[in-house]
């Protein structure tokens, strides 16, 4: 009996009721938000759950939303459960003020450098991570570069300018 | 410490001068890692005691990128992850787009696509597991079988005109159809196939010096590397059976009838072994398309020149000689190239079975001309962080071999 997007759904609400919000199936992904300080919490209990088993992560990410107050920064999980090859997709939101979030680091191994990586682009800060320091960008590197006020061109030049064409 | 060392210039800590164990640093770019990464090793005599890898020295910000370009523009950056397997990250992004706005291909064309990931992957393996020989000693294998990755990049050529970083396909198939050269070269290959890797194996597979140098080295467990997030050979090495392709089957993948190599230990063997049957199964299925293609053909003689889904037209570059001699082909060239055709607004995971395992793109799309956010899952960058544990307590020639095992491509790693 394989398992289902609804069965995922049922056992999360039982578990955890209204604290799970934004439930959406984009093509056949099952995506839920959680709030911020349980993102290890509900990890965790979709780990642990025998009838569950996401013990895979697949993928470990953030997304920048400029124009959400006080939620800007989305960490978005990508949890695979092979045995009934059934994925899911968990996200939480953080403010950028204060872009605090559990690491995931204790719960798979895997998370080290995907956690370094969406700490070094977006300045996510993993609580508890061991090594937290930038992998892929330059030490000496002050900003996050992939957040949205970071334009891909040099603001200051007037020879691109392109109005009419892309944004 | 100067007026100790009087005759020295060059001035060492104190620790350094006591110290029993020697610091190396292999890389950025030594012979022995294949790519531009360094690891800062702590040995004791031929025992590696630590390693801290660094990356990121060809970090070239394709996710940023990606926020400024049109969708098709996004391909050549897909080229670069793994270059030693383009072909597949091209198909991988096309599918993505595919996925997000709902399209259907014509089986010809899937079956065209299954073709060239295939061959791709064998090219990806022969590339990996003639290195490993390399780094154990063995050059002649290498060179042997470099000649018949040069046959896989000539289809390449015929069909897109570039050999490594291919920029092959468009959303909704292909950018031309087969030539019936390509399929003559194809048919070569399927032909001279079997005997290159025959040849191949009976140099190495019960090579004693060999099987002595790869047994053992760089274990890791199933659960560990499970853990890591490995995929692809390197966790099939394990004895865990999960393949993309089988999983969530993509490009009609369901359509044939192959296995999926596991090993049991998950050494620098069991590796080796796992991308050798991988590449039978991989001429297994091209010889599957090949004759799938056939049967439609012959079914429907009208569909050999279906290259490409009609309904794709917002968004596939239409046909040169359609843009000269058509006007809605002319009106959707000049679309398209200016960046005026906007996708629909979706998240969206895909993911395939690229040379390393599951290569995933994680897409945001605001209904703009690109994407919001996109986002690589890079097998190589997940997977190589268990490279500490897995060399940490064995020789430091044990370390050069597995690294070469995994596979690690400096492309993938730092996207």
């Amino acid at each position: 009996m394989a398992l289902t997007n609804e069965e995922v759904k049922q056992r999360l609400t039982d578990k955890f009721g209204e604290q799970l919000t934004e439930w959406e199936e984009p093509y056949g992904m099952l995506t839920l938000r959680a709030p911020a300080e349980m993102n290890l919490k509900v990890m965790q209990f979709l780990f642990d759950t025998e009838e569950l088993r996401f013990r895979f992560l697949t993928d470990l990410t953030a997304v920048h939303y400029p124009t959400r107050k006080d939620e800007e920064l989305c960490i978005v999980y990508h949890l695979h459960n092979l045995v009934d090859n059934v994925r899911l997709r968990l996200k939480v939101y953080v403010p950028v003020a204060q872009p605090d979030v559990f690491t995931a680091t204790q719960l798979f191994s895997g998370a080290n450098w995907m956690e370094r990586e969406t700490y070094d682009f977006f300045g996510v800060n993993f609580v508890g991570h061991p090594n937290l320091i930038r992998i892929l960008n330059v030490d000496e590197m002050d900003y996050f570069p992939m957040r949205k006020e970071y334009e891909m061109e040099d603001p200051t030049r007037k020879d691109k300018d392109d109005e009419m064409f892309g944004r | 410490m100067t007026e100790q060392h009087p005759q020295h210039h060059i001035k060492l800590s104190e620790e350094s001068l006591q110290k029993q164990t020697t610091t190396l640093n292999l890389g950025p770019t030594h012979p022995a890692t294949h790519g531009v990464f360094q690891n800062i090793m702590e040995i004791d005599g031929e025992r590696v005691l630590e390693t801290v890898p660094t990356i990121g020295y060809i970090h070239r910000a394709f996710e940023k990128i990606a926020e400024r370009r049109p969708y098709y523009q996004i391909t050549p950056l897909t080229d670069r992850l793994n270059y030693c397997s383009s072909p597949i990250n091209n198909m991988g992004w096309h599918m993505t787009i595919e996925k997000l706005l709902g399209l259907k291909l014509p089986k010809r064309v899937e079956y065209l696509r299954v073709i060239i990931m295939e061959l791709s992957r064998i090219a990806d393996h022969l590339v990996c597991n003639s290195v490993i020989a390399v780094d154990t000693g063995a050059l002649t294998p290498f060179t042997y079988v470099f000649q018949f990755r040069e046959k896989i990049y000539e289809v390449f050529e015929e069909i897109c005109g570039s050999r490594l970083t291919t920029n092959i396909g468009r959303v909704g198939g292909f950018e031309r159809n087969f030539t019936p050269a390509s399929f003559t070269k194809l048919h070569a290959i399927v032909e001279s196939f079997p005997k290159m890797l025959t040849e191949f194996e009976s140099l190495l597979n019960r090579n004693r010096v060999f099987m002595d140098r790869c047994i053992g080295a760089g274990p890791i467990s199933a659960e560990r590397a499970l853990n890591y997030g490995f995929t692809g050979p390197n966790l099939r090495a394990t004895g865990v059976d999960f393949d993309v392709r089988v999983a969530q089957p993509y490009s009609s993948y369901e359509d044939f009838d192959f296995k999926i190599p596991v090993g049991t230990v998950g050494d620098v063997y069991d590796r080796f072994m796992v991308r050798n049957g991988e590449m039978w199964e991989s001429y297994s299925i091209i010889k599957q398309a090949i004759e799938k293609i056939d049967k439609i053909e012959r079914e429907f003689p009208d569909q050999k020149n279906v290259f490409y889904a009609p309904e794709a037209d917002h968004y596939h570059i239409p046909p040169k000689e359609d843009v000269y001699t058509k006007m809605e082909a002319l009106i959707y060239h000049f679309k398209i190239v200016m960046g005026e055709i906007d996708a629909l607004p979706g998240e969206v995971y895909h993911s395939v079975e690229g040379g390393n395992g599951e290569v995933g793109y994680y897409l945001i799309s605001d209904g703009g001309r690109t994407p919001y956010r996109l986002h690589f899952r890079r097998p190589c960058f997940i997977y190589y962080q268990a490279y500490p544990e897995m060399v940490e307590g064995g020789l430091l020639s044990d370390a050069v071999i597995t690294l070469s095992s995994l596979n690690v491509i400096a492309g993938e790693l730092d996207a």
